[in-house]
């Protein structure tokens, strides 16, 4: 039985439409935390009669991925009364999805997520105005993010949360050294994965963020490319190898069609392969399930893991907006393979985090190291990780591109630099060097020391 | 499900996600089980929501909750949910519990589980009663305020596939089977050529390494941090050095070095499973004896004869730098052990079932190999948590040590009970009641304490803040609503639920998002007791929104 529901729909029904859509005692229960003072409440916590409307007309949220974190979120917080909800994916809907992201029928497969979702919360919560976006977070600049007063992420990728991440941080103003805390965009960050998943509040700038504790995070591990070519042991190798290597060789489907892990033809011809493959070596348990696995590093996922992650996430974002209680200081573990287990913690920040601590980073390398070196360092670095930087640096005066991978033409360019030593670059001691990779909207400044 | 290579089927599909954890057989018992929901509030259904989308096989609701107007909150909960997946069935019997008690306790017998949300504590514990003797398991479920609380109850449950995070390897190199000692005997790592060297599983470099170690230690393993040591070094000075005396590059040695301190794992029974094996219920073997301890009285047999004090091998390695050949060679000695073993433990449970007149229809291959996981779960009975003879007053007073600890959110919610019993209706609905109620609610404590004989201080605060949740239910912790925290009377005038067929999509819960926290590890913790593989929470879980923290007792 629903609060209030009822007289929803009866206001519904008599025509007031988008109006009457406060019918009495609907918000009662939100109410009595707003409302009614308590002994835990937040030290800053006055109960007021205003928190109300600025939780219902004022508060704007923004929703991160319509996946399965995305339903539940949109629907947790349509429900406590937020009303100006817009929420980012860039995916469509798969029948994969039907066994957990419920605001999505059968009929509704390939049909972008945002836009299915908003739908069913603009239909079934009156007063509720969901704003879908079909697009990348990366088709959005600082105008765009620095309307919302909270974000809420249900992202599937570390990329993509460290380019959040990155985002709030450029949103930071910093006056004579000192942080301007109404610059500050709070974001609840949750992530889930089977039976386990985690919920932070990350408050930029004066919290621990996402980079901030990237070893959390650690890096997906590739089989070794000699393991794959010739010596193969599990049936994933054997999976590795035709997606790897015979695929871009023999070309199945044509000159330029890139294997696909959605198309069940191309599946099912990597799966025939695999076998193939796994035969010459006498190795078992190549199975259909297994290939689309390792092909799409499919991510085993439930409904329930993502309806409690998602509450958790929404009680957050219902104190921050409230301030009726102290907000989770900052990093919730939950993990419900062997009973019921969460485990709170203060994450710390970092004091040289690359993302929020304004503190120069240093590169200490010879001179007569190479290019490539320092390309490596940038990838490879556990605080780093980069995916694929692009290296700038002012050379005579001129501003000079050395290394960039993501633009084919400029990639050949400039490969042979990679070979120079950092001397032979023209670069000095004390140079300022210009990174950008997709794990941070803002350019990375790091400061060249030659070693000797 | 038939997998092929031409095509899955739709359901596959849809679930395959869920398959990844649970597999196929967690999938038939998922889809075999009828799971029963007492009251048709949000938070049921909510609960439900997360049962009918990964496709269990029937569920039904109990709700006696008239509406004004024509339907049944369980009718009209049964048809939204069922738009979530076809796959399911759904059914409802508009009645209350307490009539169904009434009128048809054995009503219930047939269910895979019970999940009771907001009942009252007479209808629970009388609710409970039945189920246990019936050996049906029960989930209570509740949320007040910012607190979600769930309570399992079932005499035993056994878990064929606890699935451990981090479960140590089986790999028997203190103790090597017959057929790993000849194929470690095969191998001659001092007339290796270089690729041969490099490329012999770590497994065997421990081996023969241990070998050595044995000639000179008089056959005892390493024992502590200066002996492991040690043992590392003398299998660091087998790493092949080129012709200028420098050690090559050799993964695989140094992959055994790091994996000393787990290959040297003395291979024994773990605690639990030793106390499944010894298990005095299940002693003698009968014609009802669930499947279970039938395979367990095998293994049983088995470690006490062929196994030589030893679990069934399990046969599986993890992954390590080797060539194919050498690696699958390596793989298939532990599997074919396995498949020996489980094969004799097989011919064991043929014989305990033809003792006693039955035959063998299922498979125990998968037991076997997950002997060392099995596990058995057993819970106290409601009855006996709320006796003053048998309340487990250490466990209370232990965690009371600490007043914040979420045990007092434990007492608070038996006191709110105690206040409904009295005053029929919960603490502090209304802002004008709030004040009066903290003294009427610290009453509740008091006695529910002195009952108990409960040396603990519960703090002011506590009694403040239950008062103030007036048993609302923000979004978040679940709307717990429905009859058990209002005031039933309210509850029918103004919550009464009226919901035409076309519009409202009940699994919205108009609240909290902690209730919904219990709820979808409610929702989890049903599917564990269905599918028997991971371990369900043994047997008080409370879940607190305001710290982000929680606790489980054992009651």
């Amino acid at each position: 039985v629903v609060d209030g529901m009822t007289f929803s729909v009866m206001a519904v029904d008599s025509g007031h439409g988008g109006n009457a859509r406060d019918w009495d005692g609907r918000w009662n229960h939100v109410q009595k935390f707003l409302e009614r003072p308590g002994p835990f409440t937040h030290p800053d916590f006055e109960p007021s009669t205003e928190s109300l409307h600025f939780l219902l007309e004022t508060c704007k949220i923004l929703v991160i991925g319509a996946g399965g974190l995305g339903c539940e979120l949109l629907k947790n917080l349509a429900l406590t009364g937020f009303r100006q909800i817009h929420v980012i994916d860039m995916d469509t809907i798969d029948v994969s999805n039907l066994n957990r992201q419920f605001l999505f029928r059968s009929k509704d497969v390939g049909r972008p997520k945002a836009d299915v979702a908003a739908d069913f919360i603009n239909r079934r919560i009156p007063g509720c105005n969901v704003v879908p976006y079909f697009k990348k977070i990366q088709d959005f600049d600082e105008s765009f993010y620095r309307q919302f007063h909270i974000i809420v992420c249900g992202l599937d990728s570390i990329i993509a949360r460290r380019w959040m991440n990155g985002m709030l941080m450029s949103l930071l103003i910093y006056e004579d050294g000192v942080l301007d805390p109404s610059s500050i965009i709070p974001l609840i960050d949750g992530g889930t994965e089977g039976f386990k998943g985690n919920a932070r509040v990350i408050l930029p700038g004066m919290t621990a963020c996402i980079d901030c504790t990237l070893e959390l995070y650690p890096p997906q591990i590739n089989f070794p490319m000699c393991t794959i070519a010739s010596m193969p042991r599990l049936p994933e190798h054997c999976i590795e190898y035709v997606r790897v290597l015979q695929w871009p060789k023999e070309k199945p489907f044509g000159e330029d069609v890139p294997l696909d892990g959605d198309n069940p033809e191309h599946i099912k011809w990597v799966f025939q392969k695999s076998q193939e493959r796994a035969s010459e070596f006498n190795i078992t348990g190549v199975t259909y399930r297994l290939t689309q696995g390792v092909v799409k590093r499919i991510i085993p996922a439930v409904a329930s893991t993502n309806a409690v992650i998602a509450a958790a996430c929404a009680t957050e974002v219902f104190k921050i907006a409230s301030s009726a209680y102290v907000p989770l200081n900052n990093y919730l573990v939950f993990n419900d393979v062997d009973g019921l287990y969460t485990y709170t913690f203060e994450a710390e920040r970092k004091e040289n985090c690359t993302a929020c601590s304004q503190v120069p980073q240093d590169l200490k390398f010879a001179p007569s190291a190479t290019l490539q070196d320092i390309l490596e360092y940038l990838t490879e670095n556990a605080s780093l990780q980069m995916k694929s930087p692009a290296i700038t640096a002012t050379i005579d005066g001129k501003n000079r591109t050395l290394y960039l991978q993501t633009v084919a033409s400029i990639e050949e360019r400039t490969r042979p630099n990679l070979c120079k030593t950092l001397k032979e670059l023209g670069l000095t001691d004390g140079q300022e060097l210009a990174v950008a990779d997709v794990t941070t909207p803002q350019t990375m400044l790091f400061k060249l020391h030659f070693t000797s | 499900m038939a997998q092929s290579a031409a095509g899955k089927s739709n359901k596959e599909q849809k679930y395959d996600r869920q398959l990844r954890l649970w597999g196929d057989h967690g999938q038939e018992a998922l889809e075999n089980a009828h799971v029963c929901l007492i009251n048709a509030t949000a938070t049921g259904t909510e609960i439900l929501k997360n049962l009918v989308l990964p496709g269990i096989g029937a569920f039904t609701i109990v709700d006696g909750h008239k509406v004004t107007g024509e339907d049944n909150r369980a009718q009209a909960a049964t048809e939204l949910l069922q738009e979530l997946n076809s796959d399911v069935s759904g059914n409802f019997v508009e009645e209350s519990p307490d009539k169904l008690l009434d009128n048809d306790p054995e009503f219930f017998h047939r269910f895979s589980l019970v999940i009771g949300v907001q009942l009252i504590e007479s209808t629970c514990l009388r609710l409970a009663g039945v189920l246990w003797n019936a050996g049906v398991p029960f989930l209570v479920c509740k949320t007040y305020g910012l607190v979600g609380y769930m309570r399992l109850a079932v005499k035993e449950h056994t878990v064929v596939e606890s699935h451990p995070d981090n479960a140590l390897e089986d790999l028997r190199l203190d103790q090597p089977f017959a057929e790993l000692k000849n194929h470690i005997q095969s191998y001659d790592l001092d007339n290796m050529d270089k690729k041969d060297h490099s490329h012999t599983p770590w497994i065997i470099v421990v081996a023969k390494y241990l070998e050595k170690w044995y000639n000179e230690h008089n056959y005892q393993l390493p024992k502590n941090y200066k002996e492991k040591e040690a043992f590392r070094q003398l299998i660091r000075e087998g790493i092949l050095k080129n012709e200028n005396g420098v050690a090559e590059d050799e993964e695989n040695f140094e992959e055994a070095i790091k994996n000393v301190n787990t290959a040297l794992n003395p291979t024994k029974i773990p605690s639990t499973v030793q106390d499944i094996l010894n298990a005095e219920g299940w002693k003698n073997i009968t014609a009802q004896t669930p499947a279970f301890w039938v395979m367990a009285r095998a293994v049983k047999e088995f470690v006490e004869n062929e196994g030589e004090g030893k679990l069934p091998v399990r046969g599986t390695i993890p992954d390590m730098i080797a060539d194919s050949e050498k690696f699958i060679n390596l793989q298939n000695v532990y599997r074919e052990k396995a498949m020996q073993d489980a094969s004799v433990v097989s011919k064991h449970v043929e014989s305990l079932l033809q003792s006693v007149g039955k035959v063998c229809v299922y498979k125990s291959k998968k037991k076997c190999k997950n002997a060392a996981f099995l596990r058995v779960v057993r819970c106290r009975s409601l009855a006996d948590e709320c006796s003053v003879e048998l309340v487990n007053k250490d466990e209370i007073t232990s965690c009371m040590d600490n007043p914040d600890s979420e045990m007092v959110l434990y007492l608070m919610l038996r006191s709110v009970d105690r206040f409904f019993q009295q005053h029929s209706r919960y603490p502090g609905v209304y802002n004008y009641q709030v004040e009066e109620d903290i003294g009427k609610l610290k009453l509740c404590v008091n006695s529910l304490l002195q009952e108990y004989g409960l040396n603990v201080n519960v703090k002011d605060d506590y009694i403040h803040e239950f008062c103030r949740y007036g048993a609302s239910e923000l979004h978040t912790v679940a709307s717990f609503l429905g009859g058990q925290l209002l005031d039933v009377e309210f509850l029918l005038n103004k919550y009464g639920f009226v919901m035409p067929k076309t519009n409202l999509f009940i699994p919205f819960c108009l609240n909290n998002q902690k209730f919904l926290f219990a709820l979808g590890c409610a929702a989890q913790e049903a599917i564990k007791m269905i599918t028997h593989q991971f371990v369900p929470f043994n047997n008080t879980f409370i879940y607190n929104a305001m710290s982000q923290t929680s606790a489980t007792f054992q009651l």
